[in-house]
C-alpha cells in the first residue's frame, strides 16, 4: 500500500466544486484555480505535478472507475491519445474558452445580456437561474461563472463517459489542460532527456 | 533477483498524466519533468500495474533479455 498524502483526497474537492454550482453559480470562479495552478507549475516548475498529484478530477475518475469499478477498463481507442486529436481538441477547447470570454466581455460592455443558463456540450442549454438568486455581483461576473461552469461540467461529463467506456483516466489522454502543460514542459526541456541530465 | 518482465513506456505517445507513477508499488516509474514516463528497469518488478492503468496505452511489458532471470 502506498503512503497517502493530503493531496490524495483532492477528489473530494472536485465533488464540492460541482455541488457548489448548484447553490450559487458564482462559486464557479473557484475553478480558475484548476486552470491557473497547472500552468504556473508547468511554466515555473517545469513539471506536471498538478496532473501527477493535485488534479481532483483525475482522482475522482480513479475513485469511481477503479475503486468503485464503474469503468469497463478497456483500452482507450488509439486515436483518442493521438497527437492530432489531442492538439485538435486543445485548439477547439481554447476557441470555446475564448468565445466564453467574449460573451463575458459583451455583457461587461452592455452589448449583451446575462444568460442564466449552463450550456452542456456547447449546445444544450440548461436553465440554471435557480442557482443565482443571491446576486451580489455585476452581470459580467455572473456571465463568466455560467460560462466557466458550463465548460467544467461539459468536460467532466465527457471524462465520465470515457471513464465508463474505457479506462478510469481515459480523459487524461486528451485533456486540454494535460496537453497544454505537457507542451510547456517539453518546450522547457527541448533537447534534454533523462539520459543526459542526471536523475 | 530481477523479475522476468519489465515495463517500457513509449515516450512519443505518453501524455505524462502520471497514472502509472501513482500506481507503481515500487516507485519504479516516474514522469520525467512533465514530459513523459521513464521506467527504472532495475527497480521494476514487472507487476504490470502501470500498463493496466495507462490511459494512453503506451506501456508495454517486455521480457528481460539479460538471461539473469530466465529459468
Ligand atoms: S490530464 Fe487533465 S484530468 Fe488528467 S490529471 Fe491532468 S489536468 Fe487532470
Ligand atoms: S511493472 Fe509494476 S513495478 Fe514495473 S514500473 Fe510498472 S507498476 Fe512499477
Ligand atoms: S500512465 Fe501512460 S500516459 Fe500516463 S504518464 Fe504513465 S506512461 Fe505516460
Amino acid at each position: 500500500m502506498k503512503k497517502k498524502h493530503w493531496y490524495d483526497y483532492l477528489w473530494i474537492w472536485s465533488i464540492i466544486y460541482f455541488a457548489l454550482g448548484f447553490f450559487n453559480i458564482l462559486f464557479a470562479w473557484l475553478g480558475l484555480i484548476d486552470f491557473i495552478l497547472p500552468l504556473v507549475l508547468a511554466i515555473f516548475g517545469g513539471n506536471k505535478f498538478f496532473c501527477n498529484h493535485l488534479c481532483g478530477r483525475s482522482q475522482l475518475f480513479t475513485v469511481l472507475g477503479k475503486n468503485l469499478k464503474c469503468s469497463r477498463n478497456k483500452p482507450t481507442p488509439k486515436w483518442m491519445s493521438s497527437k492530432w486529436f489531442r492538439y485538435g481538441f486543445l485548439i477547439f477547447f481554447l476557441t470555446m474558452f475564448a468565445s466564453m470570454l467574449y460573451q463575458t466581455y459583451l455583457v461587461f460592455g452592455g452589448a449583451g445580456s446575462l444568460k442564466e443558463a449552463v450550456k452542456l456540450f456547447w449546445s444544450i442549454k440548461v436553465p440554471w437561474g435557480w442557482a443565482y438568486t443571491v446576486r451580489p455581483a455585476s452581470d459580467w461576473v455572473a456571465q463568466f461563472a455560467f460560462g466557466f461552469y458550463s465548460l467544467m461540467l461539459t468536460s467532466a461529463l465527457i471524462g465520465l463517459i470515457v471513464m465508463v467506456l474505457f479506462k478510469p483516466r481515459s480523459w487524461c489522454s486528451f485533456c486540454p489542460m494535460g496537453s497544454m502543460t505537457q507542451l510547456i514542459c517539453k518546450f522547457k526541456q527541448r533537447g534534454g532527456s533523462p539520459e543526459i541530465s542526471e536523475e | 533477483m530481477a523479475s522476468k518482465r519489465f515495463a517500457k513506456a513509449d515516450r512519443r505517445r505518453c501524455v505524462s498524466c502520471g497514472a502509472c507513477e501513482n500506481e507503481c508499488p515500487k516507485d519504479a516509474v516516474k514522469v520525467w519533468r512533465g514530459c513523459y514516463a521513464v521506467v527504472n528497469e532495475a527497480r521494476c518488478v514487472g507487476c504490470g500495474k502501470c500498463e493496466k492503468v495507462c490511459p494512453a496505452g503506451c506501456i508495454e511489458m517486455r521480457l528481460r533479455e539479460d538471461g539473469e532471470s530466465a529459468k
